[in-house]
């Protein structure tokens, strides 16, 4: 084996208006090996891979390639050099089959060269245990099998380096640990693979070595089979630690809102709709629904936020009152509150100021015989700021200027000082960094401590396991048990999710 | 009916669909690389204007024929301009383009209205156009009508058979997935915006050089509007667009002939029956709703712009 790295980062820097996303980085990989690069959101990760891609260029410093250096100007430059990457967001096409997908990722010459695609696609997806059939359309797989997809178009050109951005943060467990065998295989072979992560656990099971970032800074370097967790969480962000902190558990009986036997057809071509949902939610708990993406949590939240009013009247409750009928404004009346999935589009407003997404849903509070009162209204806003911490110019900055983390503590903050009786929250922490991420969980929990009800949808089992009472999955549109915390674990959840929890049917591991 | 009747009427149909579906098939392929041009009507009478005047000039029909071309192909590239390089909405400029079209054709063409030129004869494809009944209708047209039949084979082609059509149909879905994979989305979206110019302009060629060989103000009717609902209709699928376009045709000479039978319905009402029939027919074939939203471009209208990615 040659005595140099495969890859090896020089002094790179890149700015963007107003950022350093990555300043002075040096880093290098060796052939086979699996390296992992570990940072919060916004340490500058995404735009260190892109630079190897080619999507952008390093504005200083240099990037070598088997000892030489390279000057990658484009993705496609750099697939022809045998760098593959699999984005955090796929960049797979929904309405082609998968062998177009895989397709329109190989160079012009390379499919000419190849007698036969379909054929190659088979044979490689074979040797790596990476089922997916070619002719399927993208748009009626599952997220893990549109990962593979990426994966696999990437693998057929041979690929010599491949890098994952956050590749796991929307698998069931089961399919995590296929992801694994893969790269694992990969690097048995002689392949590189750098691997983005935020997840420690994963991390010390799957990385020969670890490049910690922190603010486009690298921090820190280790070997993750050598660190507990924690001793990694603590150079990743830095002195202020806080890791999955031990909440109490909670157990009452007062029943506050319940839903019967829910029945309904998707809304959207790609959605599997609801059968025969039932769940009761008490005073005082928080309950989370686990599930995969794509396994009816659009109906789900839609029906119960009232979004969606084509369900019974009398299939759901609120403090006994029938409600199945009402629009989410008149069950926000009753005392209902509400965090979308989607934090820009529908649970703020883009493009209006953090002021205005206060009044969108404080109407009640803020608005007296018709008139808007300005002052209220500007103290309110602030006030959500400062109480949950959220990080912004002032109150009039746009919501979109926000990180992700910031305006969602802001979005639950604004939700959760309505004191509401029960709050439907989707996906709390999706893509919050750590230190955002225990400051909403604990902003849940002292709106539990209050006696509210909270239904909690997420893709994260762990965000679950820490924050709820009780747990249930959802899984092609049924929810399965509902269970105590206490009385389960991440083993039982994780089959649950892929469907084990159907009688007479096989789970789903296609 | 006799059977002599229902060929001339599928004849005339044949006629009147073919600038529809050529139009049409133009906005197709744009509008699969996820862009909205409003402007197909301008770019038609722009077509219609140029290709009159130069098959006037110089006697060519084929030299006003490819001059139509290149108006209609000029016209799309300063929408190109303006929508895909500084990234202006697609439907304002689409509409400033056609209201623009009407204004320049009617001021370049001026000179030409009330004069007359042989137009596009029929050419009978030997042998071909000895089949009863179909002969005739399919095999003894003039070029333009063979053109627009090779077209719309091609179009189909190239959509879902090459690579090319892979490339236009990936952008039009997702032009950030398709950027991050190398493919130069604003190119394509350029090649699909000049395409469907080229085609308005080949459709507005066959109005003033074929249809009725002469240039008159306005002279595409609307026919560029209807082409674009067409397009929805159909559910950007090559087949019903054709379809549709001889559908509209059909319907169009029905409500002539009905009058002429003298059926006692109020013409204004019978003048709708085209409208009406090709409406409720797209709408009845498009209403599987998974098969529209897979053909639907999801990235329609929406500008993209590499340098923020």
């Amino acid at each position: 084996m040659a005595n140099f790295p495969l890859l090896k980062l020089w002094n790179v820097s890149k700015i963007f208006p107003g950022v350093i996303a990555n300043d002075n980085v040096n880093m290098s990989l060796n052939k086979g090996e699996i390296l992992a690069l570990l940072g919060e959101n916004g340490a500058g990760k995404s735009t260190l891979v892109k630079m190897i891609y080619g999507v952008n260029q390093p504005d200083t410093g240099a990037i070598f390639w088997n000892n030489r250096e390279v000057d990658i100007h484009s993705p496609n430059q750099a697939r022809a050099m045998g760098i593959g990457m699999v984005f955090q967001h796929f960049s797979v096409f929904e309405t082609l089959t998968v062998q177009e997908n895989i397709e329109l990722g190989l160079d012009k010459e390379f499919v000419q060269q190849l007698d036969d695609l379909r054929q190659e696609i088979i044979d490689i997806s074979k040797k790596y245990d990476l089922h997916v059939d070619p002719d399927r359309y993208v748009h009626s797989l599952s997220i893990g099998e549109r990962q593979r997809v990426e994966i696999l178009r990437c693998l057929i050109q041979n690929v010599k380096l491949l890098i994952l951005d956050e590749p796991t943060s929307v698998l069931t467990p089961h399919e995590v640990s296929g992801l694994f065998r893969v790269l694992k295989k990969l690097a048995s072979e002689g392949g590189s693979v750098l691997f983005i992560s935020h997840k420690l656990k994963e991390v010390t099971e799957l990385c020969d070595r670890a490049v910690i970032l922190r603010g486009g800074v690298v921090t820190g370097e280790c070997i993750p089979a050598q660190e507990t967790p924690e001793s990694i969480a603590r150079i990743m962000v830095g002195s202020e630690a806080i890791l999955s902190e031990n909440y109490p558990k909670t157990l009452t009986e007062d029943s506050i809102f319940t839903a019967q036997q829910l029945t309904l057809a998707p809304t959207n071509p790609f959605g599997c709709g609801l059968t025969d949902v039932s769940l009761t939610l008490r005073k005082g708990e928080i309950l989370g629904v686990a599930g995969v993406a794509g396994n009816g949590q659009e109906d789900l939240l839609e029906a119960l936020s009232g979004e969606d009013t084509r369900a019974d009247k009398a299939s759901i409750t609120f403090a006994g009152q029938q409600i199945g009928n009402l629009n989410a404004g008149a069950r926000r009346a009753l005392g209902m509150a509400y965090v979308p999935a989607d934090r820009l589009g529908q649970g703020a407003v883009p493009e209006m100021s953090l002021t205005d997404n206060t009044l969108l849903t404080n109407t009640a509070s803020i608005i007296e015989r018709g008139f808007i009162m300005g002052n209220k209204l500007k103290a309110l806003a602030k006030k959500i700021i400062i109480d949950n911490n959220v990080k912004c110019h002032n109150q009039n900055s746009q919501a979109k200027s926000l990180s992700g983390g910031n305006l969602q503590k802001f979005i639950i903050g604004r939700e959760v000082q309505q004191s509401p009786t029960v709050l439907i929250c989707a996906h709390p922490t999706w893509g919050v960094d750590i230190g955002a991420a225990s400051a909403i969980h604990r902003q849940l929990i002292a709106l539990r401590d209050q006696g509210a009800a909270i239904l909690i949808i997420s893709e994260d089992i762990d965000e679950l396991f820490v924050v709820c009472d009780r747990l249930t999955a959802l899984y092609e549109g049924r929810l399965s048990p509902i269970v105590e915390t206490q009385h389960t674990n991440i083993e039982e959840i994780g089959k649950w999710i892929a469907g084990g929890f159907i009688e007479h049917k096989e789970p789903n591991h296609a | 009916m006799d059977m002599e009747l229902i060929q001339q009427i599928l004849i005339a149909a044949l006629k009147t669909g073919t600038p529809l579906l050529l139009i049409a098939l133009g906005e197709l392929v744009t509008e699969k690389s996820g862009v909205l041009n409003l402007g197909q009507e301008g770019m038609v009478l722009m077509g219609a204007m140029a290709g009159f005047a130069g098959a006037y000039y110089t006697g060519n029909l084929f030299l006003g024929m490819s001059l139509a071309m290149v108006a209609g192909i000029t016209m799309a590239l300063l929408f190109g301009a303006l929508a895909l390089s500084l990234n202006t909405s697609q439907v304002a400029t689409g509409l400033a383009l056609t209201i623009f079209s009407i204004g320049l054709s009617s001021f370049l063409g001026g000179s030409l209205v009330g004069s007359t030129i042989p137009g596009f004869k029929s050419i009978a494809i030997p042998f071909l156009s000895d089949i009863p009944f179909i002969g005739n209708l399919l095999f003894n047209q003039d070029i333009l009508i063979y053109f627009s039949f090779a077209i719309a084979g091609a179009t189909w082609w190239v959509l879902h058979k090459t690579r090319v059509g892979l490339t236009v149909r990936a952008v039009g879905e997702n032009p950030h997935s398709a950027n991050a994979l190398g493919i130069k989305v604003i190119k394509i979206r350029y090649l699909a915006t000049l395409f469907g110019g080229a085609m308005a302009g080949l459709a507005g060629a066959y109005l003033s050089l074929s249809y009725t060989p002469m240039w008159m103000e306005n002279m595409s009717a609307g026919r560029g509007w209807i082409a674009l609902a067409l397009v929805v209709f159909a559910s950007w699928r090559v087949g019903y667009l054709m379809l549709g376009a001889y559908l509209f045709g059909i319907a169009s000479i029905l409500h002539l002939v009905m009058q002429g039978f003298g059926f006692d319905i109020s013409p204004n009402l019978l003048a709708m029956m085209p409208y009406l029939a090709t409406l409720i027919v797209m709408v009845l074939i498009s209403s599987d709703s998974l098969k529209q939203k897979l053909s639907t471009p999801m990235s329609l209208s929406k500008p993209f712009d590499p340098k923020l990615h």
